[in-house]
């Protein structure tokens, strides 16, 4: 492990919004295993739990919370210097936080979601939803990184994207779902599994060449934008 | 300390570096923070001394490659600070911010720094940098438990982990007691007799007196006055001083004082007289005299102008 993750990953579990990761993911399970044991028909909980719940709250938002916790909270803090007065190159220090970012997200997801999964369907869901989350796991991770360089505000422009873009636009403009990650991933689960739990207008080909774009863009954005970190001064 | 003073001296073949501002100038929108500094940086301590807001911190973030110049250059020893991380193997930076890693332990803090420079050693550069702040008793508690001045240590112990030729620090001693000012002091002192290039910034004066010959005096973004600091003090000392009076008889007392040599002027005002003054040494020893002749008691005396920043502005007019 590279010292830049390491100090990361430290980091990351020592700050105490590490715990707003966990009660998500267990609403997942709870309402999964309730409706299980209730006898519910997995065609009416499937939809709202796996995709409503799972794909388009759980997934962004506990990418959110990571994505913009590994870069973003160690420059509103500061200690970002520390690492940037070393003569590394900045993708040296993008890289591994940003593996850091998606490999914590998609484990606290694809858990969870793989549970959910074989409770719904059958463990071939379950496997599905969880490689397809972690792909997306990896897409949000690139783009909420980035976006904790292009603005001071990370947060809240993700929670816009995640709520706004996706959660409500996505149902009423339907152009606005080929550029929403949480649609990728949809398709991605249902060409690993093809359930008719799952459904999404967009084609596998569009969510794999996006997903593999957004991870690749928006990680080259973020190594240029840490190349000119600029650190506020005095202005009076 | 002064055994590890001694490990530490360089040895003769070692290359020193210069840090040099050519024309440079920042600013943010409309406000102008640095305007026009030219300064060459080289082994020794500097104090870079200015009241809040004079531009101290901007200037020192474009130094450490964390702000780019809006005009003019920045290099060390020949090549440019920004967008070069490569200039890091030679330059330490303690920032103003006290931000550190609290969950790590001092030792934790200053082996990452360690490893991210790809040191060789990064364990034995680690525990020297300790043993340099006089952190080992804390070492292995985390830095969330330390007190200010603790934290300040391990943060300079993080910055010379990798020996840099160039270390700079802003405001190194707000927020130390006494004790751990001087021991900062001290570190400081060693570490430019040593051959290294020390810059601090402070808004205090007395700071910069113990710690450095030289001194860059910023005011309002512009360099004011740069060189030794005693020439410096003495343009300081040797200007013109306002006093204001009150007495029992302003109007006597000011016609007293008149007759005096190092008096230049006089207004006598409604509740108390400004008394300008060509030297201060002399006129705050005749002052009790002529009272006393006068049979005048004088119930205050407050030079007017004593605050940094008046002498600052003195500098930038002189």
């Amino acid at each position: 492990m590279s010292t830049v993750s390491w100090i990361t990953a430290r980091g990351l579990f020592g700050r105490r919004r590490f715990l707003l990761l966990l009660p998500l993911p267990a609403l997942l399970v709870l309402l999964a295993v309730l409706s299980r044991s209730l006898g519910v028909d997995p065609g009416e909980w499937g939809p709202p739990v796996l995709v409503g719940l799972g794909l388009a709250v759980v997934l962004p938002v506990v990418a959110l919370i990571v994505g913009t916790g590994v870069l973003g909270a160690e420059i509103d803090d500061g200690t970002v210097v520390h690492i940037l007065t070393k003569p590394l190159p900045r993708w040296q220090i993008v890289l591994p936080k940003l593996a850091v970012a998606a490999g914590v997200t998609a484990v606290t997801v694809a858990v969870p979601i793989y549970v959910a999964g074989v409770l719904a369907d059958s463990v071939r869901l379950g496997l599905a939803l969880a490689a397809a989350a972690a792909i997306g796991a990896l897409a949000y991770s690139a783009f909420f990184v980035a976006l904790s360089l292009v603005t001071r505000r990370p947060v809240l422009l993700g929670l816009v994207y995640v709520l706004i873009w996706e959660g409500l636009l996505g149902n009423f403009v339907s152009g606005t779902k080929q550029l929403s990650i949480q649609q990728y991933v949809i398709a991605l689960a249902d060409r690993f599994a093809p359930t008719e739990l799952l459904s999404t207008d967009v084609s596998v080909p569009v969510a794999t060449v996006m997903s593999a774009l957004i991870a690749v863009g928006f990680t080259a954005l973020a190594i240029d934008r840490l190349r000119s970190f600029s650190v506020a001064g005095e202005t009076s | 300390m002064s055994a590890i003073s001694a490990e530490r001296t360089p040895a003769p073949t070692r290359t020193t570096s210069t840090l040099e501002l050519k024309g440079v100038s920042r600013w943010y929108g409309n406000v102008v923070a640095v305007n026009d500094v030219s300064m060459a940086l080289g082994p020794g301590v500097t104090g870079l001394l200015g009241p809040n807001g004079a531009g101290k911190t901007t200037l020192l973030h474009m130094m450490a490659g964390f702000l780019s110049p809006s005009r003019g250059t920045v290099t060390l020893d020949g090549s440019p600070t920004w967008r070069n991380p490569e200039v890091y193997r030679r330059l330490g930076l303690v920032s103003e911010r006290e931000a550190v890693h609290t969950f790590l332990t001092a030792y934790e803090f200053v082996l990452a720094s360690a490893k991210l420079h790809r040191l060789p050693d990064p364990e034995e550069a680690a525990r020297r940098a300790i043993a340099l702040v006089e952190l080992e008793g804390a070492q292995s508690r985390r830095i969330g438990t330390y007190s200010k001045g603790m934290r300040q240590r391990a943060r300079v112990a993080a910055a010379l982990v990798h020996d840099p030729q160039v270390l700079l620090l802003d405001e190194p001693f707000n927020g130390m007691d006494p004790r751990q000012r001087l021991h900062m002091m001290d570190l400081l002192h060693r570490l430019g007799a040593a051959g290294r290039t020390i810059l601090f910034s402070s808004h205090i004066l007395e700071e910069v007196e113990q710690v450095s010959g030289t001194v860059q005096v910023m005011v309002a973004g512009r360099l004011a006055a740069s060189g030794d600091f005693r020439t410096i003090r003495r343009l300081m000392t040797n200007r013109p001083h306002v006093f204001a009076i009150r007495s029992t008889d302003d109007r006597a007392l000011a016609v007293a004082l008149m007759a005096e040599p190092s008096v230049t002027g006089v207004e006598l005002g409604r509740t108390e007289l400004t008394v300008r003054a060509g030297d201060y040494g002399s006129f705050t020893r005749a002052l009790p005299k002529v009272a006393l002749a006068q049979g005048i008691r004088v119930r205050q005396l407050v030079p007017e102008d004593e605050s940094l920043e008046s002498v600052f502005s003195y500098l930038v007019e002189a």
